[in-house]
């Protein structure tokens, strides 16, 4: 087999004697990205280096460079974490620590943000003061799950770091199989289609899940996301076992004057080109000559087009919740998967309707820790085991918003009683 | 490590940190109470609130791996825009919100001078969602955060600008689990040979059992090589997927030169008119050439080229090819169909044409 993690050369980019006066090691390759109109990651860590003399950060590009050269990956798992927690460190040793002892250690804090990715400076500022202390300095804003992600510390400094971090109000997220940290999109806070507080149901539950989020019980990971509306700016349905996507029951609200300014500026034409013939469900109607529009509100399917065409004059309705939907997840094992309805509507607004969804929730968690198998996703569970047998587990009831059309196939049985 | 006894704080096991403090005043005044928004131009919106209250919001991109030095230079953007505050996107842009309409062109002024592109709004290019890479990935076969800056040096202008049918949103994965996501574009690494076994170093570095039952169609097999434990692959079978890799770092699937690209489109989240929808497979192939990955950019402008002209205002990649076909969206990109491309996993038969329908 050819050795692609060899060792060789040693010394031959680590070092360098006249490096005009320098702290980082020359990086020709990466040096290529250091321009360009886009912000460049490569210049941001550069500079900072410089700066700060940093060795992990020095050892990082030199191996990141010899990456680069070799087209290879040189970083392996291990298990650092904090006392009394079981998860949230990303672990990462150098396998080539002998070439670049400065990357020995290179472990990664991911860090459980404020729903919506909401910030105030003093917060913000004291993750850097801390995490510069104690750490790399380099920062991941944000992980594809939504961490915070502080990249880069050294297995003996993490438990001071992780104190000091929690005392200033931050927690650990998830890794492994855990429940993982989870993501919102903007919602009430800005956002005029937000239908229900997701900001609010997302700290609750994951606040409720704390515990099962630092400690690995699970078959495989778990992940809530909460999109407040059927755009799904967290993109829930596909990257979430467990989605809420909210929606509405009632007719969408109309205020024609606004329909008409829109048609003032943009023309009929317009009107049917981007939002009557763009109805999935033909549910818009619009006569030639008047300057208002109609909804056919028992088709509708919530699909937000028209809301965001017209947003001044369209608003979701007033009697507002929220979509469960399960088992969303991506390639790995069996292909992606998109989250599939459970329950089409739950109201989310009282203490009393959270706690009830964390009922039907700790329900799911324990049919899936009897019937999952190793690495196996809730979603993969359900669909091994079988829909039915889960609904009829966890008490979730039959609904015809469940399916896109009823079965086409006779192999099914009915319970029955043997001895009848 | 500190010994337990010289350390004093207690954990709160807190999860996510609480929202209280983190939002803008007058996102608290109008908490919920929102009426509607518009785009001002790129990058820039406001939303309005039934109160009467403006809040405008500039976007802009960051380089995701950032520094310390650099969040606190948005920081004090923050302080000196947006009232302290601000916000991330899921595509990592920060957004500051404020009432001032008069902060709008200074702030853009100086974000645009600590090098932080103003746009991503509404039908344009959004940010690259992207994976780690070889910075700190366990498993990578390409660096994600190289490639994405390559491709939005060359999509700059379509980040800054508003000519795009509907909003265009990309990704990159350094591996087939594509913890980049679905997405309009998406640019994937695709392994094309199976794993390279490590036969002296498995039994000490892997769980057997874990390896054998990681393996989505059955062809990893205990075996025993030079007196010592391992594990055998049946290549015919292997669809040189690297979930083995993942849990068994003896089973190499990664490759300078085997491991390559493959291009997806159509994928969609929203529910927006069409359903969400997951991506296809239209170009492959790819060599991984790092640090500006030509050929990568070379066949997501096609793509983005083609969609540019031949979209109708709000109709998403996906929609656009449903309305065309695959075929004319072939002809259009300049991309060839392979056989390959057509599904043989699970799914398969659920993306064969089951009818007499052709475009000719």
């Amino acid at each position: 087999m050819e050795d692609l993690k060899g060792t060789g050369n040693s010394g031959e980019e680590q070092e360098s004697e006249d490096n005009n006066g320098k702290y980082l090691n020359p990086t020709p390759i990466l040096d290529e990205l250091v321009d360009g109109k886009w912000p460049s990651f490569i210049k941001g860590f550069k500079d900072f280096g410089e700066r700060t003399e940093k060795p992990m950060v020095r050892g990082v590009l030199d191996q990141l460079e010899y990456s680069y050269k070799t087209k290879m990956g040189y970083w392996k798992g291990g298990l650092v974490t904090v006392k009394g927690y079981g998860a949230g460190i990303i672990t990462r040793f150098s396998m080539i620590k002998d070439k670049f002892p400065e990357a020995k250690e290179f472990h990664t804090f991911r860090v459980q943000p404020a729903p919506g990715l909401h910030y105030n400076t003093k917060m913000l500022r004291e993750v850097c003061d801390i995490w510069e202390k104690h750490g790399s300095g380099l920062i991941t804003m944000h992980g594809q799950t939504g961490n915070l992600q502080l990249q880069g510390i050294e297995q003996d400094k993490t438990q001071e770091c992780f104190d000091e971090l929690n005392q200033a109000g931050w927690d650990l997220g998830g890794a492994g199989a855990t429940v993982r940290t989870a993501a919102s999109c903007v919602g009430p806070a800005r956002c005029e289609q937000a239908c229900f507080d997701n900001l609010k149901v997302h700290e609750k539950v994951l606040k409720y899940y704390a515990g099962m989020t630092h400690r690995p019980e699970f078959n495989y990971k778990l992940k809530f996301k909460f999109s407040a509306c059927p755009n799904d700016c967290a993109n829930a349905i596909m990257r979430a076992d467990v989605a809420l996507i909210g929606t509405w029951r009632d007719s969408i609200q109309i205020e024609q004057e606004y329909v008409k300014e829109w048609m003032d500026e943009y023309g009929e034409d317009a009107l049917f080109d981007q939002v009557v013939n763009m109805c999935p469900t033909k549910a818009i109607s619009h006569k030639i000559g008047t300057s208002t529009i109609e909804i056919d509100n028992k088709n509708c399917v919530r699909c937000m087009h028209c809301i965001n065409v017209i947003p001044k004059a369209l608003s979701p309705g007033k009697e507002r919740g929220a979509s469960l939907l399960m088992g969303g997840k991506n390639t790995l094992k069996v292909g992606v998967n998109l989250g599939s309805m459970m329950i089409p509507f739950m109201k989310l607004d009282t203490d009393e309707e959270v706690e009830e969804f964390i009922e039907l929730m700790d329900e799911i968690f324990d049919w899936w820790d009897e019937n999952g198998l190793d690495h196996e996703r809730v979603g993969e569970t359900i669909e091994r085991v079988g829909m039915k047998q889960f609904l009829e587990a966890v008490g979730i009831e039959a609904n015809i918003d469940m399916i896109v059309r009823p079965r086409d196939n006779p192999y099914y049985k009915k319970h029955y009683d043997s001895a009848v | 490590m500190n010994a337990p006894s010289e350390r004093t704080w207690k954990t709160v096991e807190s999860g996510p940190h609480t929202l209280e403090g983190a939002l803008h005043p007058v996102v608290v005044k109008n908490y919920g109470k929102w009426k509607y928004h518009k785009l001002i131009k790129p990058g820039v919106m406001v939303h309005y609130g039934h109160s009467g209250d403006a809040l405008y919001t500039v976007r802009a991109g960051t380089p995701r791996q950032n520094t310390v030095d650099l969040i606190r230079q948005i920081c004090d953007l923050a302080d000196q825009y947006a009232d302290g505050f601000m916000r991330f996107t899921i595509r990592n842009s920060v957004e500051f919100m404020f009432s001032e309409e008069s902060r709008i062109d200074p702030l853009i002024n100086d974000l645009e001078e600590i090098g932080l592109p103003v746009g991503g709004i509404a039908n344009c290019v959004a940010p690259i969602a992207h994976t780690q890479g070889w910075l700190h990935c366990d498993i990578p076969a390409t660096d994600a955060s190289g490639v994405a800056k390559g491709i939005m040096d060359n999509l700059y202008a379509e980040f800054k600008t508003l000519e795009m049918p509907n909003k265009v949103r990309l990704s990159t994965s350094c591996c087939s689990i594509n913890c980049g996501g679905q997405a309009d574009v998406a640019i994937i690494v695709k392994h094309t040979r199976p794993p390279r076994i490590d036969h002296a170093k498995l039994s000490t570095l892997c769980e057997l059992p874990k390896a054998v039952a990681r393996c989505p169609v059955a062809a990893i097999r205990p075996t025993i090589v030079n007196n010592k434990r391992s594990l055998m692959v049946d290549e015919e079978k292997c669809i040189v997927c690297g979930a083995c890799f993942g849990a068994c770092p003896s089973m190499e699937i990664n490759h300078p030169e085997h491991s390559q690209f493959a291009i997806w489109v159509g994928g969609k989240n929203s529910n927006a008119r069409s359903k969400p929808q997951s991506m296809s497979l239209v170009a492959e192939g790819i060599p991984n050439n790092p640090p500006h990955w030509p050929e990568v950019n070379d066949v997501v402008g096609r793509i983005l080229k083609a969609y540019k002209a031949g979209g109708k205002p709000w109709e998403r990649m996906n929609e656009w090819i449903d309305r065309i076909g695959w075929k004319r969206f072939f002809e259009e990109s300049e991309l060839t169909f392979e056989i390959d491309m057509i599904d043989s996993y699970r799914h398969a038969r659920t993306t064969f044409n089951q009818s007499a329908h052709v475009r000719f």
